[in-house]
């Protein structure tokens, strides 16, 4: 084999490659008079050739947002407000017109969604949708897109792929509506896959074949794989780093192991500790993190965490934690972290 | 074991499917096609499964807020399969649900007072004046303030609402709450405060309660007893250590290993099930699971297997399965 030909799909080298993706100080602010929602406030992250990173946070902590913005896939009115980079390559998808994102969204980088219904066209059939970013963007004939649809099908476990290309996606399961999403994502074999909570509407049974075909596919096509999930043992199980967002930033950013081995941010520590585990003994209380998420309006002006933060000292109301280097590859915003 | 509270056997619940055209009975889907399950007083029992195995719809029978098609189902001794409205309304206040979607089942256009004094309202309890006071001690025991029941249910958080959702269901002092999905719908942080909330009421008031639930660490974390369903019958019954450690039903095995865990790492050889759970309204002959069952035999596809104990308070409907 050459060296030039096996290069890419090294993934012994990735940590030294130059990043394929790289997001910075990505921001959403929106105006509602007399707020400023600061929905998104300066995500800054990397993403490698054929690795996962797990994007992880609660309802409104800005991570679906992150995405769309990094997709450029906001409807107006904000569609106008975002700021910040998105390097891919040697292009920043934030300064390209629309006519020109669209040519790379679908083929160079794509998306799944939480809701395969709502994002699959009810009214055409499946290998059609496959086919269509085949025959748009890789210039494929109507013949071949649709072989290629049948590939694709089979290529994500679909029994009798030949007979679910030619059905409507209402005749589908959720599980293999799901399936029909990631074909359609990976059809033009994408460099970057963006996969917003793909298994959350799913039973954990489906969950498994999922995120076992994502593994399997994203090792065969070297993609790299923008997790956005809720779910911690989700991201246990298949994400290489994980950065962990609290209202609209990230406050700790780690690989997998040493995020949940030794978590840093008061935050990270507090999440991990209240996810039910199945245990011999449970603990008789789980352990909780007191108070609620502030809304995007109404954020303390230092930290955002520091109201529920046992660990807060006096600098933390004043100013916001920069996300700096505590460890190799481990990044943390907080004035006071946990010891490692 | 404590003195029993309530015993289902035998439900069955069949909604048919009708045609567009003439609204004529094409067809059957068996939800729930022979459960028996049984609570005691101060208990907590799980009804697992994944989506259309019929487990809401078991807990909706039970209340009665769908009619069974067969089945009995005794609350404290007494059958009420079959009791009308009348007769049906002292084991309504008796028997509560707490429900998934906190906003959907909380009206908009009232306040959280009078959310919460309706119940008093329906079953004539106490007196307007002494309402307010009620209401307070309420909010106070779901850990929310007493001014709360000036507000609307917009104004609260997720985990908040569904407080509100608790204190609705604790106001007739009920000896049964079925949580369906209880807290399926929060965040992970806010999950663990209403899950040491509902356990704390329980200790408090020997509540039972029928927690329907298709995450399974937060089931091992609440449930004294566990029951697995698949297609509308229990496939398994065992108390919590022996179900997630001990279970011998082929699906029970399958749906824990199919649970991810918060251990990087930590690949276990995982049993990945093929294919989807089938419908419903054209469930397989014989033990429904025999299609998508690793262990399946000739005879699983003709026979359904009836539940079987196994060991004290464990039972298996398998084939397959020695004692």
């Amino acid at each position: 084999m050459s060296a030039a030909a096996s290069l890419p799909e090294n993934a012994g080298a990735a940590a030294a490659e130059a990043p394929l993706l790289s997001v910075s100080d990505l921001t959403l602010h929106i105006p509602m008079p007399p707020h400023v929602l600061r929905a998104v406030d300066g995500v800054s992250f990397d993403l490698r050739r054929g690795e996962t990173l797990g994007l992880v946070g609660e309802s409104g902590s800005g991570k679906t947002l992150t995405a769309l913005m990094l997709m450029r896939l906001l409807e107006p009115p904000l569609a106008a407000l975002p700021k910040g980079r998105v390097q891919f390559g040697d292009t920043d998808l934030m300064a390209l017109d629309e006519a020109r994102m669209s040519a790379l969204r679908g083929r160079a980088i794509s998306m799944v969604f939480q809701e395969p219904m709502t994002s699959l066209n009810p009214v055409m059939t499946v290998g059609r949708q496959i086919a269509e970013p085949l025959v748009r963007h890789l210039g494929l004939s109507a013949r071949e897109a649709a072989a290629r649809a049948e590939e694709m099908l089979r290529l994500v476990q679909i029994p009798d792929p030949a007979r679910v290309a030619r059905a409507y996606p209402h005749l589908l399961s959720g599980g293999m509506r799901q399936r029909v999403m990631i074909a359609i994502a990976l059809a033009c074999r994408p460099a970057v896959l963006v996969a917003d909570e793909p298994t959350t509407a799913l039973d954990v049974t489906v969950q498994a074949q999922i995120l076992e075909l994502l593994g399997e596919l994203q090792r065969e096509m070297g993609s790299a794989i923008l997790l956005i999930t809720h779910d911690l043992a989700v991201i246990a199980e298949t994400a290489h780093r994980v950065a962990v967002m609290y209202a609209g930033r990230i406050v700790e950013e780690a690989p997998v192991a040493a995020l949940f081995a030794a978590p840093r941010h008061p935050y990270t520590r507090g999440l991990l500790a209240s996810i039910p585990k199945i245990e011999r003994v449970p603990a008789p209380t789980l352990p909780e993190i007191p108070g609620m998420v502030p809304g995007a309006a109404d954020r303390p002006r230092g930290c955002a965490f520091m109201p529920r933060c046992a660990r807060a000292v006096s600098g933390c109301a004043a100013e916001a934690p920069p996300l700096d280097p505590i460890a190799p590859g481990h990044r943390v915003a907080c004035w006071n972290p946990a010891n490692g | 074991m404590a003195e029993t509270l309530l015993k289902v056997s035998g439900l069955e619940v069949h909604f048919p499917i009708r045609s567009a055209f003439l609204r004529r009975r094409i067809g059957t889907v068996r939800a729930v096609d022979g459960v028996d399950i049984e609570v005691a007083r101060g208990e907590t029992l799980a009804l697992v499964g994944e989506s259309g195995c019929g487990k809401t719809t078991t807990g909706k029978a039970i209340l009665r807020l769908i009619d069974p098609t067969r089945g009995s189902i005794r609350f404290d001794g007494e059958e009420i399969a079959r009791h009308g409205a009348a007769r049906l309304a002292p084991f309504r206040r008796r028997m509560q649900i707490v429900f998934q979607d906190p906003f959907a089942s909380l009206n908009p256009r009232m306040t959280v007072g009078g959310i919460l004094a309706a119940p008093f309202e329906i079953h004539r309890i106490g007196t307007p004046a002494d309402r307010p006071e009620r209401i307070a001690a309420l909010l106070r025991t779901v850990g929310l303030r007493p001014e709360a029941a000036r507000r609307y249910p917009h104004e609260f958080s997720g985990g908040q609402r569904q407080r509100i959702g608790i204190a609705r269901a604790l106001a007739l002092e009920p000896e049964l709450i079925i949580g369906d999905e209880p807290v399926s719908a929060l965040d992970v942080s806010i999950q663990a405060q209403v899950i040491n909330l509902m356990k704390r009421l329980q200790a408090e008031r020997g509540l039972a309660y029928i927690m329907i639930s298709h995450n399974l660490a937060v089931v091992s974390h609440v449930a004294d007893r566990v029951a697995v369903m698949y297609l509308g019958r229990v496939v398994e019954t065992a108390p919590r250590e022996t179900l997630f450690f001990g279970a011998r039903h082929p699906y029970t095995q399958a749906l824990l290993s199919a649970v991810p865990e918060p251990v990087p790492g930590l690949r276990r050889t995982r049993q990945v099930l093929q294919g989807d759970v089938p419908s419903p309204a054209r469930p397989p002959t014989g033990c429904h699971f025999h299609l998508r069952c690793p262990i399946a035999q000739a005879r699983c596809a003709q026979e359904a297997p009836a539940q079987r104990i196994i060991a004290p308070g464990h039972a298996v409907a398998c084939h397959l399965v020695a004692p």
